[in-house]
């Protein structure tokens, strides 16, 4: 080996050290395939301390599954997620369980655990991974409930006697109550009213505020996309692209989105369905076509056997 | 449009199977599919025995499980006991009154009780209220996101849900089917003696000369296998439970029947297994 590639290796050392001290998760080069369909093949993805990175795009993209994956929820059919510099599919499941207690995950619909009382779901990490006294338990979960502007009585009450918007509020502190590095939000606003999704938007903002916390949001409601993301990418759903095209059609500041390069991505900010009826129209014809042939097929195969 | 492929392109290549080629297709399926879930519970098994004998159940998952399966299988248990008790009595007084054996209606009734049908039916009960439920508690758990947010909070699924459920089963079945068996036992005799009159000397008399200890014991054993059955299958299909209501119900519906006919030819296992056991052990002059 020369001594110049010596010199480029060093320095790619040197660049990957400090890289992953200012990245705090990367995603490399991740394929997920369920039932011999990628839906999500050859993903890089860099997120840097302190981002909020807004993952958009729609429906079937696998924006929930990348998500998913970055947390260790699902396991990438190839490829590596390194959270803190520890890749998450090399580490035991002992260092795994440490590690979930600096990752903070905000479920679409909430996910409160219906047998246990709003003080309990909030409470739960810290029975998990702290061991500290009733009081300071009690006094951190009233701290984190009025944070997220929800009054003391709630504490007592189950998550079914809660609204939708309540029930939000509750998980986004549960996942807040220890202070996690990384917080991850699934669709944080859908299901609610405008004014209680800028509450959430809001809550959001105030998170990062108040300490340098992480945020990956996946969401297609574009108001939260640009009030609360400092960075944007856009998948594509695998399917409809050709082999070999990214399935990352965006990446950048929220203000760039409306002059994408990239037709599809000012179409999915504006909400525009385009050459996208037409399509879906052709499909439908398509699919009629073939079952109108299989049914005559069937009626040949009747007549003569 | 480039990378979606429409049935009938793909259908334009290949020549349409025959029905042979579907039979043979679909029985593979089902065949595969089989395999596949008798691998996955075994696994299945497998975490949750690894599980239970390497840290002790979550806090608070323990009282609420046992309080569930134990104390509100309680009524049901002691009706289903009770009434198998006199139904046996009803049943069988006619034929041995026809061979003047009628005085002997203790031993059948209280022998085939304790041994076989207060453990079956009492598990058979069991898999329908206690593992219903917890397929369906445990499904709805898998729709509504709540497993997998124990798993982001650093809790083991299996170890927060499925320990404690199995504790309750294998802990607390064995001890309703005790009940079961006393309250068959009563109402056999109360249908017996002050219903048909028979004597109640020789009803007590004939039940203590043919119902053994280990008559006893085969009950009992059996139930311990019956709720370990019902805790992992129930569980099992809970944890993998399909989307919606339907996906509830159906993994609620698929606890029952499977657990059901798994108790049944366990217990046909065990019988066989208990009868040569006790021919070769105890009576080996009573063997066949």
């Amino acid at each position: 080996m020369s001594r110049s590639d010596d010199e480029a290796d060093d320095r790619q050392l040197r660049d990957d050290e400090l890289g992953d001290r200012e990245r705090i998760v990367e995603v490399r080069d991740v394929t997920v395939r369920f039932e011999n369909q990628d839906v999500l093949h050859r993903i890089d993805l860099s997120i840097e301390r302190g981002q909020t990175l807004a993952i958009i795009g729609e429906s079937g993209c696998g924006k929930t599954v990348l998500m998913k994956t970055i947390v260790g929820l699902i396991r990438p059919t190839s490829g590596s997620v390194v959270f803190n510099g520890r890749d998450l599919g090399k580490i035991s499941r002992a260092e795994l369980t440490r590690t979930r207690r600096d990752i903070g995950f905000v479920f679409q619909n909430a996910a409160l655990f219906d047998s246990m009382t709003i003080f309990d779901n909030v409470a739960f990490p810290i029975f998990q991974h702290e061991s500290v006294g009733d009081d300071e338990i009690a006094a951190r979960v009233m701290e984190k409930l009025s944070e997220v502007g929800l009054p003391s009585e709630v504490a007592s009450k189950y998550p079914a006697e809660l609204s939708g918007g309540m029930r939000k509020r509750v998980g986004l502190a549960r996942a807040l109550i220890l202070q996690p590095q990384l917080v991850v939000y699934d669709e944080p606003t859908t299901g609610l009213d405008p004014i209680m999704s800028d509450v959430i938007n809001e809550l959001i903002l105030a998170t990062r505020r108040s300490y340098p916390v992480t945020s990956v949001i996946v969401t297609h409601d574009m108001r939260t996309a640009r009030k609360v993301a400092n960075r944007v990418v856009m998948l594509y759903p695998r399917r409809r692209l050709d082999p070999g095209q990214s399935q990352q059609l965006f990446d950048g500041p929220p203000s760039d989105l409306d002059n994408a390069e990239d037709r599809r991505v000012r179409q999915f900010v504006r909400g525009e369905a385009g050459e996208r009826i037409d399509e879906l129209m052709r499909q439908t014809a398509a699919i009629s076509q073939s079952w109108n042939a299989d049914s005559d097929s069937e009626s040949e195969q009747a007549e003569h056997g | 449009m480039a990378g979606v492929t429409y049935r009938d392109d793909a259908s334009a290549d290949n020549p349409r199977p025959g029905k042979l080629s579907h039979w043979v297709t679909d029985w593979g399926g089902i065949v595969i599919d089989a395999v596949s879930t008798v691998g996955d519970i075994a696994l299945f098994t497998y975490q949750m025995f690894a599980w239970m004998f390497t840290r002790r159940p979550a806090r608070g998952t323990i009282l609420p499980n046992f309080y569930q399966v134990g104390v509100l299988s309680l009524p049901v248990v002691a009706l289903t006991g009770t009434f198998i008790g006199m139904v046996l009595a009803v049943q069988s007084y006619r034929q041995f009154q026809i061979i003047g054996l009628e005085n002997r209606l203790g031993a059948v009734i209280n022998s085939s009780l304790v041994r076989e049908l207060g453990p079956v039916l009492a598990a058979t009960m069991l898999a329908g209220r206690v593992g219903g439920a917890i397929a369906a508690v445990l499904g709805t758990m898998r729709v509504t996101e709540q497993i997998e947010a124990l798993t982001t909070m650093g809790a083991d699924p299996i170890h927060y849900l499925v320990v404690p459920r199995f504790l309750a089963c294998i802990l607390l079945i064995p001890a309703l089917t005790i009940m079961a068996d006393f309250m068959g036992i009563v109402g056999g005799y109360f249908y017996s003696v002050v219903v048909l009159g028979i004597d109640h000397a020789a009803y007590l008399q004939n039940s203590a000369d043919h119902v053994s200890g280990f008559d006893l014991f085969s009950g009992l054993l059996k139930s311990f296998f019956f709720g370990g059955i019902i805790a992992i299958v129930s569980c099992y299909r809970g944890f993998h439970c399909e989307p919606g209501a339907e996906g509830v119900g159906s993994a609620a519906t698929a606890a029952f029947v499977m657990s059901f006919v798994l108790i049944l030819g366990v217990d046909l296992a065990l019988n066989i297994l208990l009868d040569s056991f006790y021919y070769t052990v105890w009576s080996p002059e009573k063997s066949p």
